[in-house]
């Protein structure tokens, strides 16, 4: 009997875990679901980069609100969760504050703890203003509907019910607070409990404790469903974002290898071009068209909205915004990896796809290329990427550009300039 | 004006020192063209032995490319690129971002490899060299913002030599609230030069206009033939054409010089 709640705590956190672990799996194979792309070079870029910009938040502060805010929620979350490994131990252990022996030291860390659980929930506190009063121009957007909205309030819900189960375990642990070290803040919520008897006390502070522990555990499984991947995904997306110039872009082999062939004076025009299984497909119409750092980009998005407030297309009334860019590639990858989940692993053509389904050219065709959305992106996500890769295969694939940009293009194949000048007149300047 | 080409410098047995890539806009647009000239003027003035190529340039492609049209991209970028490896060009400057960033980041895998510089770049290297100087002659004091193009500044990260280009006028120089990497487009790039805006509320380029006009500026400088075509056009639309200027920074430095 005495092992009871060992063992219960043991089955809580398999399941939890378990399930957990499931979802990553179900993430790594959507994700790789993309084409291939290295980034494997220049790995001590890489690892600055995900040093600075990830565990740093170096591109957080761009903002100085949000950004110092979230640097308190980050923190706080980062600390308190060492809390989670004695929280662990004890449960299976039957043990109570193991730590707690060392009592200087534990009495330090716990303080620490308490003092950025308040910290926490005063950012949180400002974060839902912002969103439901203040009404933060880049919350309210068309995109921020029902889920995507929601999600960002569930989140900060979640925050304030562990941050205060925290808060409360400790301030009902009688034996806790005997020690008068570590409870800088719960010492001032002890006195409310003061008239409760010590099984009553016992039982709330159990209670806190279980409900800590599997709120946690509950957190750790809402991610997946979440734009809060963020937390986790931050830091392969920073690491695997590009290290080029931003205003190069990919030059496609498969058209590359073409363009040879044509120019190449010894090539045979008569020649049988080699079998392959299937003609390679030019830009993107689907999810499986992008690469897996793309639908990495997907997941990682945490619809923060900075890219959409800083894009010069968005701020004036046009279709387009790159925050939902990656929250439509999102949505049409779940769809995707529901369908091969459903058909035995196999993706069986659902007649849709992330083209026109989720997102119409009238949105690409608004984008000016002007990596606004790239350098805003505190996570190093590349919309412009996407919307690049599409327009390709909108022209390549369909001919469907806008006339006056086909107009412009058959100046540049005809005269050499996209307007249509002869390129005999090149020199006339001069005159 | 002299302008050499790379076939006559050929023809004489003698390779420039840097190839001028004037790029389709500077060829034909005429308030582009005044750039180009400009440029040219002072290349004379500091004795750079240039040459251009004349007929034989052709569109870098970055319209086509950002239209999604890859094929016709890299047509035209294997086709320069035959034509500047045959000449042996080692070094190019222009006065378009667009061509500035293709020729630089896009033409190297195609086996394109050249030292690309933007003009303003280029300006501030003579500069540094003490073949050229800069005063600020009628200029001198006047109120002068700059525009970031998105092509030389957040795709390249060049914000700094067009500065300190301006600043050797001896001018009044204000940044606007959204400057250097958090500079807001013209509204031209990724070939939205060649199509009208998707509907909205507003056009871009009047939006960037009135973040300009906001601090009053006599000129507004920039470094981009597209950029300079959207901000003259949002002046005009705003009707301030009689009081504010917008300028290519070439276009000043040769002016103040009296060239």
């Amino acid at each position: 009997m005495h092992y009871i709640p060992n063992l219960l705590f043991a089955i809580l956190c398999t399941v939890g875990i378990g399930f957990f672990v499931k979802n990553i799996q179900k993430l790594r194979r959507n994700i790789l679901m993309g084409k291939p792309a290295d980034r494997n070079d220049r790995s001590k870029e890489r690892w600055k980069n995900m040093f600075r910009i990830a565990l740093g938040q170096s591109k957080m502060v761009r903002r100085p609100v949000a950004g110092i805010l979230h640097l308190v929620v980050y923190i706080g979350f980062v600390i308190i969760n060492i809390e989670v490994l004695e929280i662990i131990l004890d449960g299976l252990l039957g043990t109570h504050r193991l730590f707690s022996g060392w009592i200087s030291f534990y009495g330090f860390l716990i303080g620490t703890f308490e003092i950025l659980a308040v910290l926490v929930l005063l950012a949180v506190g400002v974060f839902w203003a912002r969103r439901n009063l203040v009404k933060v121009k880049r919350f309210w957007s068309k995109e921020m509907t029902s889920w995507p909205k929601n999600d960002g309030n569930i989140i900060l819900y979640f925050e304030v019910v562990l941050m205060g189960l925290f808060l409360t375990m400790n301030a009902t642990d009688h034996s806790f607070q005997a020690m008068e070290a570590g409870n800088p803040v719960s010492q001032f919520i002890a006195p409310l409990f003061a008239s409760f008897s010590e099984t009553l006390l016992h039982l709330i502070e159990r209670t806190a404790w279980w409900l800590h522990i599997s709120g946690i555990l509950l957190f750790l499984n809402y991610l997946y469903y979440s734009k809060h991947l963020h937390i986790l995904l931050a830091f392969p997306n920073t690491f695997y974002a590009n290290l080029e110039a931003k205003g190069k872009f990919d030059n496609n082999k498969t058209v590359r290898k073409e363009v040879e062939t044509m120019m190449d004076p010894n090539a045979d025009p008569y020649a049988v071009p080699e079998e392959t299984s299937e003609p390679e497909k030019f830009g993107a119409s689907d999810v499986q068209d992008l690469s897996w750092v793309q639908l990495m980009n997907a997941y990682t998005c945490t619809e923060c909205g900075r890219c959409s407030s800083v894009c010069p297309a968005n701020q004036t009334g046009k279709e387009l915004s790159p925050r939902a860019i990656m929250m439509k590639t999102r949505d049409r990858l779940e769809e995707v990896g529901k369908n091969t989940d459903a058909n035995q692993g196999v993706f069986k053509d659902d007649g849709k796809q992330l083209l026109k389904d989720y997102i119409s050219p009238e949105e690409l065709w608004a984008c000016t290329s002007c990596n606004a959305c790239v350098e805003e992106c505190p996570v190093n996500i590349d919309p412009l990427s996407i919307i690049m890769d599409m327009r390709q295969y909108l022209v390549m694939e369909e001919s469907a550009a806008p006339q006056e940009l086909n107009a412009m293009m058959s100046n540049i194949e005809n005269n050499g300039a996209p307007w249509q000048f002869n390129q005999q007149d090149r020199l006339n300047w001069k005159e | 004006m002299n302008v050499p080409t790379m076939a006559e410098m050929t023809a004489q047995g003698k390779q420039p020192e840097v190839l001028f890539w004037v790029g389709c806009a500077g060829s034909f647009d005429d308030r582009a063209k005044k750039v180009t000239k400009a440029f040219v003027q002072i290349l004379n003035r500091a004795k750079v032995d240039f040459a251009v190529l004349g007929t034989e340039e052709t569109c870098t492609g970055d319209p086509a490319k950002r239209s999604g049209n890859e094929f016709l991209f890299q047509m035209q970028a294997m086709t320069n690129i035959e034509v500047l490896n045959a000449y042996e060009v080692k070094k190019i400057v222009t006065a378009c971002p667009h061509c500035f960033n293709t020729i630089k980041n896009e033409y190297p895998e195609l086996g394109g490899s050249y030292e690309v510089m933007h003009h303003t770049q280029f300006l501030k290297s003579l500069l540094s060299e003490g073949r050229l100087t800069i005063e600020g002659g009628q200029y001198k004091g006047k109120k002068i913002t700059f525009h970031d193009p998105c092509y030389l500044g957040r795709a390249n990260e060049v914000y700094e030599a067009p500065r300190d280009l301006i600043q050797k006028l001896e001018v009044e120089l204000v940044e606007m609230k959204r400057c250097k990497s958090n500079g807001l487009c013209c509204g031209a790039g990724g070939a939205q030069m060649f199509k009208d805006a998707e509907k909205g509320n507003q056009e871009i380029n009047l939006l960037r206009t009135e973040e300009a006009l906001q601090i009053q500026p006599e000129i507004i400088a920039t470094g981009c033939p597209f950029c300079k075509t959207m901000l003259t056009d949002g002046v005009k639309n705003k009707e301030k054409e009689g009081s504010v200027e917008v300028m290519d920074i070439v276009e000043m430095i040769a002016n103040a010089q009296d060239l």
